[in-house]
């Protein structure tokens, strides 16, 4: 790259005025941006802990310049002279940096963390440095590699090098250069060596050759993150899916009843976690990280009331006429849906994660495991279980599903069929509640929350087939992964319609869906 | 409090007067496009935002009866009617685009920056191709979904979500601007049709006209169906399949005439609706639309012709002067009136009134 | 329908006592028509299976019906008496084995449409009628006719078509009602008319599931006779538990027991095995 010599030969010429006896603060206040520039680059490559006040006031625009052009930092609201003890002259100006200039100072801020003494400061200085690191810094990186001694940061600064040194005019040092990408799963080397490949950017038959070998490298390493990120997107959603569905699993798949509402279940159960939020807000800000926590409960049992109080006042009635349970239903969820539009406004609401939530685990180079995701998928799956407990563990599982198999055989027996509709009702609809909770922590919670859901839940049961949580559960998660799979081939909409158009087919092999009981029919 | 008193009124009556009503209201209907045309300060003359707002009801009220075939005889509740709608609405959509771009390409495609038109717009330039698309459309799309569900009798609540399911599917497709309906926007901007300005009195008063004679012509032959053998055929469907399958019936022959009969009314009447309205957009096929047609029909009195019609006519009248005096509570509204029909109205309108023509 | 020739032999039925000849049952007078009956037997059912999840409803069943014949089934609740309607009717298809409808026609194969139209009539065990249809309309959508969608669209009910079903509607005695819906008829009325309906389909093999549930004692007297002046011209297979109306309608007598047949012959021959009385009769 010919184009370093003159840039090389401008900073050495600029180095001389830099011995001057003003401070570095001064000279960068009454410096032009071009000089601005050139002086942040100059202190990337040469580090010094003294120097870091004046970044941190860079970076956090404390720093003023007065009519003297001298450099004052404000502390506590007060400006305090940046060298010397001068009083500012005039009222001093706040000094703005340009987008450039911020991304100088950012690399700048990296070398000089470099010097750190935590060894996780340094390692993220050089992931930065893997970025933005300009040649100038050459000699300081190999410095830097030199004496680190944290192994996680070497292999990171060798790569940030490594970057630099495909610059480098020597072909050796650039195959060096290029073998050592080759081991790293970085995302950014991939980007880096399919540049080097371009036509004309390198000469060097060698280096092209191990350009390519340790691209096929890099290529290989990362589609395995690809894969286990699709694979985990996929389960993601799937753990959406459930959730959404196991409610109505419950309601439709055990009572026959058809709760178009359902998805504004899953609105309200969100919308108390909203409030939730805002309790804690006001009046417990020192436990807000553990808002969720509390939410849950509240969604349930608020879920649950308004789904007995449907049952009874509207559903209750409508048993047997699937069809018109699901236009009044449908009336349910207008209603609901424009009740919370006039208590909350149309606009979506602000959930925030707590930062248990936020952040994730970093698996591979290019693979980043949301927390929220993955405890979703936990919190589902805990929700299946307690479900399955509930339904088979307990007197009002037995009761329930005596209902579901023969209601007046069961009424006979003594059970008490309308309190079981009831709670089972009230049940399906408070785990659609725990599922807006869920929600709340990884979409937006506005009132049209729920639309977006019930055709997807829909699919889910009459896929899984009626009356079985584990078809229900597998359906959620072959959905859920058939989904994210398809998405980068053919895009997120004909992917949705090839899985509609392949339900469709599915249904016409196995009617009774993917967990049917087979019996005598009955008519 | 007048209704319910108009209610009794019109039960003590009897079909005489019910008759006669039938025919003033058609005296009324044929008599408005008439009076659009009369100069606009005339005391007489009717404007063209009611003329246009009652000629949407009429469309609409085709797809009631529409809906009401296959819901109220055949026991098919298709929550997807709307895609049909739309199909119709987008192949006549496709001819005014084409009318209104002249030489070149429709508008949005020049936005997209598309250089030639894509394949399934072959021949739109032609009214009479675009005719035969509003009927095939509809009616292909009918066909195979509803060979494949008929088939595999998906029926009751299944088959409701299906449709309901591709409808939403259709939704999302035509949002794409790759799709080349126009995106978002749909088709707008309509200038002429068959060289006729569309916002001309003359061509209002005939597309009210069209659409008055669609549903006169569609309840004439859902008459005549409804009475036939097959009329009955399709009832003993609806309460009792498996019966007729011993009778040496085969449901799916009957379901998949009377779904894409169906379907092919609701293209005519969306064929009709869109010069009317001046667009189409995808969000005639969100679900909402196609299941708030389902309350046209339970609330008029499914299983009567009659019924869906006085049901579309009801509820887009008061969705009409609702949106515009409380537009907050429309919703409102509508979600009871779906609760309200179903629980307590299980023969609709007309069951109140005490004269619902026989199925 | 191009009559065939038929036998005219006017045997009883030979019997044995295993049950499983072939062309052992007799032969009455109207063969079917259309229908290839040349070995006498309307219905062959051979090493027939079904199982539900593990459950074996049917277990290697065999099972032939004479033409004319008027055949009860009787056994234990879940002895299978209903797969086996099911699996004649093409509701559930066998896992294994053969059935055929006359020599020709693999019942394995057909659709429920297709075993209807080929003449085989069901009633189901709950009366079943078109309820918002009156009892006239009833019968007239079963009515023997084409019954394609476009003869539906054009059907006009001739002459002789509306004297049939007049005729039947005295038969059962349902004249008076011929146009209530049927849904408001009694219990007992719509077990006839459904009767009355499978008369007027004119199947050459009638399946009856507990014909006489719910009937007073003197319908059941009348139900008994109209069966027997069936027979011959129809065959018939009657699942009933009623050994009283069983004893007076029926030539052979099948037990059922676990998905196959534990015994066949005349009722005092069924009533007199060991086994019979062990699992059915009780001692």
């Amino acid at each position: 790259m010919p184009a370093i010599y003159p840039f090389l030969l401008s900073l050495a010429l600029f180095l001389l005025p830099l011995t001057s006896e003003a401070g570095e603060a001064a000279d960068f206040a009454a410096a032009s941006p071009a000089r601005q520039a050139q002086l942040l680059e100059h202190w990337a490559a040469t580090p010094d802990p003294t120097r870091q006040p004046l970044l941190d006031a860079l970076q956090h625009g404390r720093l003023a310049v007065d009519g003297a052009r001298r450099a004052f930092i404000e502390r506590d609201g007060r400006l305090v002279a940046a060298e010397g003890d001068a009083p500012p002259e005039g009222t001093p100006k706040k000094l703005r940096l340009n987008n450039r200039l911020r991304g100088l100072l950012a690399t700048a801020q990296a070398s000089h963390r470099l010097l750190a003494e935590e060894p996780e400061v340094r390692l993220a200085a050089a992931r930065a440095l893997q970025k933005s690191a300009r040649p100038a810094q050459l000699s300081l990186l190999n410095a830097s590699l030199a004496r680190e001694s944290d192994a996680a940061v070497r292999d990171a600064l060798a790569l940030a090098l490594a970057n630099l040194q495909l610059a480098d005019p020597d072909p050796k040092i650039r195959l060096g250069a290029v073998r050592l990408l080759g081991e790293t799963g970085e995302p950014l080397a991939r980007t880096r060596l399919e540049a080097l490949l371009a036509p004309d950017a390198e000469r060097d038959p060698t280096v092209r050759t191990a350009a390519e070998t340790s691209l096929a490298q890099i290529k290989r390493r990362l589609l395995f993150g690809e894969l286990l990120g699709q694979a985990f997107s996929g389960l993601s959603l799937g753990s959406i899916l459930l959730l959404a569905a196991l409610g109505l699993a419950i309601t439709f798949g055990l009572l026959g009843v058809i709760n178009m509402a359902h998805g504004e279940m899953l609105m309200l159960g969100a919308y108390a976690t909203y409030v939730v939020q805002l309790l804690f807000q006001r009046h417990f800000p020192e436990a807000l990280a553990l808002y969720p926590l509390a939410a849950l409960p509240v969604a349930f049992l608020a879920t649950a009331t308004v789904g007995m109080a449907l049952e009874r006042t509207v559903i209750r009635h409508l048993y047997g006429r699937p069809l018109e349970t699901l236009l009044a239903t449908w009336g349910i969820s207008l209603i609901l849906i424009q009740l919370v539009r006039v208590l909350f406004g149309a606009q979506n609401v602000e959930v925030a994660n707590p930062a248990w939530l936020s952040g994730g685990v970093q698996v591979l180079p290019n693979l980043v495991l949301p927390w929220n995701r993955l405890v979703i998928i936990a919190f589902a799956l805990f929700v299946v279980a307690l479900t399955w407990l509930l339904l088979n563990r307990t007197r009002l599982g037995l009761n329930v599903r005596a209902v579901t198999q023969n209601r007046n055989m069961a009424a006979c027996c003594g059970v008490p069929t309308g309190r079981v509709d009831m709670l089972a009702f009230g049940l399906g609809s408070g785990i659609a509640g725990l599922g807006g909770v869920a929600l709340s922590q990884i979409g937006n919670v506005g009132p049209d929350l729920g639309q977006s859901y019930i055709i997807d839940s829909f699919l889910v049961v009459v896929l899984g087939g009626v009356g079985q949580l584990a078809g229900s559960v597998l359906a959620a998660f072959g959905l859920g992964v058939a989904n994210k799979i398809l998405e980068p081939q053919i895009g997120a909409v004909l992917g949705k319609i090839l899985i509609l158009a392949l339900i469709i087919l599915f249904i016409q092999k196995r009617p009774q869906g993917l967990f049917a009981l087979k019996g005598r029919v009955l008519d | 409090m007048t209704r319910p008193i108009s209610i009794t009124l019109l039960a003590k009556a009897g079909p005489h007067l019910g008759r006669g009503l039938g025919a003033l209201a058609l005296a009324v209907l044929l008599a408005l496009p008439l009076l659009h045309l009369l100069p606009a300060e005339h005391a007489l003359h009717v404007s063209a935002y009611t003329l246009t707002l009652v000629g949407k009801i009429l469309c609409y009220a085709v797809v009631a009866l529409a809906l009401d075939l296959v819901w109220g005889y055949a026991g098919l509740l298709s929550l997807g009617h709307g895609l049909f709608f739309a199909l119709g609405g987008y192949a006549m959509g496709m001819y005014l685009m084409r009318q209104a771009a002249g030489d070149g390409l429709p508008a949005f495609m020049s936005f997209l920056a598309w250089s030639e038109l894509p394949w399934y717009w072959y021949g739109t330039s032609s009214f009479l191709w675009c005719l035969a698309l509003v009927v095939l459309a509809p009616g292909l799309l009918a066909l195979a979904f509803g060979f494949f569900a008929f088939r595999s009798r998906i029926k009751g609540v299944y088959f409701s979500i299906m449709t309901q399911a591709l409808t939403f599917a259709a939704m999302l497709l035509f949002f794409r601007n790759e799709t080349g309906f126009g995106g978002n926007n749909g088709f707008t901007d309509f200038r002429t049709l068959l060289g006729f300005e569309i916002t001309a009195p003359g061509t209002r008063a005939a597309l009210f006209l069209c659409s008055l004679a669609l549903l006169v012509g569609s309840l004439l032959l859902g008459w005549r169906l409804a009475h036939s053998k097959f009329g009955r055929v399709l009832t003993a469907l609806r309460d009792a399949e498996n019966r007729l399958m011993f009778c040496g019936y085969d449901p799916r022959g009957y379901k998949l005439f009377v779904w894409v009969l169906s379907a092919v009314l609701c293209g005519l009447a969306g064929a009709l609706y869109v010069p009317q309205v001046g667009i189409i957009n995808p969000s005639e096929m969100a679900p909402t639309q196609s299941i708030e047609a389902a309350i046209w029909v339970a609330l008029g009195g499914r299983g009567t012709l009659l019924g869906a019609l006085l049901g579309a006519g009801l509820v887009n009248g008061a969705k009409s002067w609702f949106t515009v005096a409380f537009p907050e509570y429309w919703l409102f509204f509508l979600g009871a009136l779906f609760i309200v029909a179903t629980l307590f109205l299980p023969k609709g309108v007309i069951g109140l009134l005490g004269k619902g023509d026989k199925s | 329908m191009i009559a065939t020739p038929s036998p005219t032999c006017m045997l009883e039925p030979a019997f044995h006592p295993a049950g499983v000849g072939r062309d052992a049952i007799g032969l009455g007078q109207s063969a079917g028509r259309g229908l290839d009956v040349r070995h006498g037997t309307i219905l062959t059912l051979e090493d027939i299976s079904v199982s539900f999840d593990g459950f074996k409803a049917l277990n290697a069943l065999n099972l032939y019906i004479g033409v004319g014949e008027l055949r009860c089934i009787i056994g234990p609740n879940g002895a299978g008496k209903t797969t086996l309607m099911d699996v004649i009717t093409g509701k559930t298809r066998p896992d294994r084995g053969q059935a055929w409808f006359g020599e020709t026609l693999d019942l394995t194969r057909m659709s429920e449409v297709e075993i209807a139209q080929a003449g085989i009539g069901r009633k189901f065990q709950k009366p079943t009628v078109f309820e918002a249809l009156s009892v006239f309309e009833n019968l007239e959508l079963a009515l023997k006719t084409d019954k394609s969608v476009w003869a539906s669209l054009r059907a006009r009910l001739s002459g002789a078509q509306k004297d049939r079903i007049e005729e039947v509607l005295t038969t059962i005695r349902l004249e008076g009602s011929r146009h209530r819906p049927a849904g408001l008829l009694s219990h007992g009325q719509k077990q006839f008319l459904e009767i009355g309906m499978l008369l007027v389909q004119d199947p050459q093999l009638l399946l009856l599931d507990e014909p006489v549930a719910g009937m007073t004692d003197a319908e059941t007297e009348f139900t008994a006779e109209l069966f027997k002046s069936l027979a011959r011209q129809h065959s018939l297979m009657v699942v009933e538990h009623d050994m009283g109306f069983v004893g007076t309608i029926a030539d052979h007598v099948t037990v059922l027991h676990q998905g196959s047949v534990l015994a066949e012959g005349s009722l005092e021959q069924v009533q007199a095995n060991e086994r019979v009385i062990e699992v059915y009769l009780g001692r």
